[in-house]
């Protein structure tokens, strides 16, 4: 049926006189997009299965291959570009909704490219991180401030549990399951090397990484899969998801197929069953419903571990945020609309939700002007890209951020969005062993401690270049920044001024 | 003309300091602090000078002492209308100055002895000291030209648009006599004409004298304001007079627990100390995280009965301390203790984020 053709994104450029029919990319594709004409002797490929992941062009012994935009187009128009054009003749033939996986890829306005950094000249000396100490050690949680002192005067610590971070950068959530074993070992490893803290996801916590747990945030999703005393108690902080920047409203799904024996023991669920997180938690139809799952939380845990609540940032996130910071919650984490994820309908993740600058800088306002800001830190992601964003979110008042696709990008991640199809040829999101040896652990954790410790020297010398020689004095610092190309109602929700102000 | 806080500039300024404080509570004029910092000249630039002097007034010791400026006639009526509202005040004059070339467009300057009404205070069910410190910043908030720049007990700050030495004897502190002075050159790296925006700063009896710009105050800021401060006057001093109300006023901590707040030490220092002080350490700087102070500063802080002299971590400005007997002299530069008190029994640099912390041994004399 010609009407159902649709044209491949890409078109795989071979070099034939280079190619030496080694037949790695055939081997390497788990799309199967390579393979070999036994009748003319080279390489083919079809094209309509590649999702430009650049495994073959990355291991191609003699770069014979590479990976360009398809020139074949629809006839130009502003309004019904190929993109749509594509979606509707896909979901006229199945009538289904779009599937996609990882962050928003629309070219909404990234805020954080119009931030610019201040530095000290003159009046007050930067410092030089090199030969002074730096300080980005960070600690999460409540602070009160009532002072308590025992008979001799001696004060008395009444502060409620507390995360503490060298750097106040972690590995934000992704389950056992949408990602590999050896992806997860990676992340515990390096948190762990870090003395930072990384996060199981709604997937549970395999039993193997139990040992990483002091740098393990334990996540109660809505489906509470591998959600047991145990489990609570394994990790240093437990985190309620309420939702997730990718796909505010909705739940999750894992499908069966990555539901194989390993990830069917950790999330309780047999084996080859869909995983289908609902849209709400069913014990959480209103505010003072998350009162008592924290507190429930709590109590299981002791009162021992800090409770995290997280959001997507959506349209009135900070009068929900507002709500949760007087819930009993130590720390609430947003998630901004470019977040990643494993799957996420296509719609939705391009539609909704807002950019988690301006959700930043709104809830970190309204608690302030509320004077409950030190009931709870502020922890967000989606998306985090640079060291240069972890400055300007920590500027606008976050205590901490999540990262995750970057963390990716470090265990070789490619962003082709495709994750919920289970091939990826990179090991990371799949469960197709096979294709899940293709990640060294042993690698994978170094260069997410290299990423860390690269985004850390970074962070310490803007610091320094400010004049700021400890991470506090950089949080909620909205003077150390000042827009660029930005309207005047961006400003306000923003609350810093424009450059030359 | 420019103004300390409006249209939300923030002036960074650079600056002398100084402090003389009598651990035997003995008062001595004011002229001696003014040759002190006269001799450090160079670090001011003609734009703001200013004192502040404990003691001054045994007569109404029990009273709040109000100086304020005021732009106009009307702003006077307006604020005096609120303090009669207000207060129970017992003694109302101008604050006597002596006219100087180099001392120009002075506001008006009043003084004013009060009590909160009785009734009032009452009915608010507030601690003497908060009501009058509210009220003190709904003057300055609301009450336009009309500014309180001094609101302690015993104690008075005089400043004004100048060089220090001129502002000192335009105010005739040679016949004031005070157990504990500090004073103030500014700096400023603009030319503004309000006599408000020079040092010192002050919220009651505490009163603060500043040099440094610090980087970390808008992180300051944003967190004292929700502590019902308002920062009008965008400056560090201000900020810093703040932090230390709230700590040491409101919350009960020691000034040098305060200072483990403000000038925290950095966590491989706390590290190394044993467990008890590691925690005590760890919990003061953890949960006032949002009060370090970074970047320069040296300040001293003069309250009821004590001075406290503070560098920043890094000490990235100078600051001495010698001592005379029961005299201890605090300056940004040693020539000017050495211009006072030739036979210092010692003198020495304090260490970054080290407090200096000297109270009277016994009463005043």
């Amino acid at each position: 049926m010609p009407i159902n053709y649709i044209i491949p994104q890409f078109e795989i450029v071979r070099d034939q006189s280079r190619c030496i029919k080694c037949r790695v990319c055939e081997r390497q594709c788990a799309n199967e997009v390579h393979h070999y004409d036994e009748d003319y002797k080279i390489m083919v490929a079809d094209e309509s299965k590649c999702v430009n992941c650049h495994r073959c062009v990355a291991l191609c012994p003699t770069s014979a291959l590479k990976i360009v935009k398809n020139q074949d187009s629809f006839k130009e128009n502003g309004n019904w570009t190929a993109e749509i054009i594509t979606d509707v003749y896909k979901q006229a033939s199945s009538g289904g909704v779009l599937l996609s996986s990882m962050g928003n890829p629309m070219k909404f306005p990234v805020y954080w490219d119009k931030l610019l950094i201040n530095a000290s000249q003159v009046t007050n000396p930067s410092i030089d991180p090199l030969r002074e100490p730096m300080e980005t050690k960070t600690f999460l949680g409540q602070k009160k401030h009532e002072i308590k002192r025992d008979n001799e005067g001696r004060i008395i610590s009444n502060l409620g549990p507390q995360l503490e971070l060298s750097t106040p950068i972690m590995f934000s959530a992704m389950s056992y399951g949408s990602l590999s074993y050896n992806a997860h070992e990676s992340l515990a490893r390096a948190a762990k090397s870090l003395s930072i803290l990384y996060n199981t996801g709604e997937g549970g916590l395999h039993e193997d990484f139990y040992q990483y747990g002091s740098n393990t945030i334990v996540q109660v999703a809505s489906g509470r899969f591998g959600v047991h005393k145990d489990y609570l108690n394994a990790g240093a902080a437990v985190e309620i998801k309420m939702g997730q920047g990718a796909k505010p409203g909705i739940g999750g799904h894992l499908p069966g197929t990555k539901i194989t024996e390993d990830v069917s023991k950790t999330r309780m669920i047999p084996v080859g069953t869909d995983a289908i997180s609902p849209a709400p938690h069913h014990d959480i139809y209103s505010i003072e419903d998350l009162n008592q799952l924290v507190m429930s939380l709590k109590h299981a845990t002791d009162f021992k571990k800090p409770v995290i609540v997280k959001i997507a940032a959506v349209h009135n996130v900070s009068a929900i945020a507002s709500g949760i910071a007087r819930s009993g919650a130590d720390i609430i984490a947003i998630d901004g609309f470019r977040g990643g994820t494993g799957a996420a309908p296509v719609r939705i993740r391009d539609n909704v939700g807002i950019p988690i600058e301006l959700a930043l800088a709104s809830v970190d306002t309204r608690l302030r002007n509320e004077g409950i800001r030190d009931n709870v830190s502020l922890v967000v992601g989606g998306s985090i890209r640079s060291s240069a964003d972890v400055v300007k979110a920590i500027a606008l008042g976050a205590d901490a951020v999540y990262i995750a696709t970057a963390a990716l990008l470090a265990l070789g991640c490619h962003l082709c969005r495709t994750c919920y199809s289970g091939k990826c040829n990179w090991g990371i999101a799949t469960q197709r062993e096979d294709l899940v040896k293709r990640l060294n652990p042993e690698i994978g954790y170094e260069r997410l401690v290299n990423l860390i410790n690269a985004w850390t020297h970074e962070i310490k010398e803007m610091m320094g270049g400010m004049g700021i020689n400890s991470i506090e004095a950089l949080r909620g610092n909205r003077l150390m920044l000042r827009g660029i190309g930005l309207n005047e109602k961006e400003l306000e929700i923003l609350g810093v001024r424009h450059a030359g102000e | 003309m420019q103004r300390e806080g409006t249209d939300n500039y923030r002036i960074p300024s650079g600056c002398a300091i100084c402090g003389i404080f009598n651990r035997d509570g003995k008062r001595i004029s004011g002229s001696d602090i003014i040759q002190a910092i006269a001799i450090m000249h160079e670090r001011s630039n003609g734009l703001g000078g200013g004192f502040a002097g404990y003691g001054i007034y045994p007569e109404y010791k029990e009273y709040y002492a109000f100086h304020i400026f005021y732009d106009d006639d009307r702003a006077k009526v307006t604020c005096e209308e609120y303090l009669n509202k207000h207060f129970d005040v017992v003694n109302l004059s101008r604050i006597p100055t002596k006219k100087h070339p180099k001392i120009v467009n002075e506001p008006l300057i009043f003084r004013y002895f009060v009590l909160p009404h009785p009734a009032d205070l009452f009915s608010s069910q507030l601690d003497e000291q908060e009501y009058t410190s509210l009220c003190v910043t709904r003057i300055n908030t609301d009450i336009e030209g009309a500014y309180v720049f001094s609101s302690g007990k015993n104690m008075g700050v005089f400043k004004a648009v100048g060089y220090p030495e001129d502002v000192g004897s335009f105010y005739k502190l040679d016949e004031y006599n005070a157990y504990c002075w500090t004073a103030h050159g500014r700096y400023p790296t603009n030319t503004p004409g309000w006599w408000g925006g020079a040092h010192p700063f002050s919220l009651l009896d505490c009163s603060i004298v500043h040099n440094g710009e610090i980087s970390s105050y808008d992180a300051n800021r944003r967190y004292i304001e929700m502590f019902g401060y308002k920062c009008n006057l965008l400056t560090d001093t201000e900020v810093i007079a703040y932090i230390l109300d709230f700590l040491v006023r409101k919350l009960g901590l020691t000034y040098s627990e305060a200072a483990s707040v403000i000038a925290a030490p950095f966590w491989s220092t706390i590290d190394r100390k044993d467990k008890e002080e590691k925690e005590r350490l760890t919990y003061l700087r953890n949960t006032f995280s949002s009060l370090l102070i970074t970047g320069p500063f040296s300040i001293i802080a003069g309250f009821s009965g004590g001075i406290m002299a503070l560098n920043d971590r890094l000490k990235l400005r100078s600051m001495v301390v010698g001592e005379k007997g029961p005299a201890v002299y605090i300056s940004s530069e040693e020539s000017a203790i050495r211009k006072i008190c030739k036979d210092l029994d010692s003198v020495y640099s304090p260490r970054g984020g080290e407090p200096v912390i000297y109270t009277l041994r016994g009463g005043i004399s």
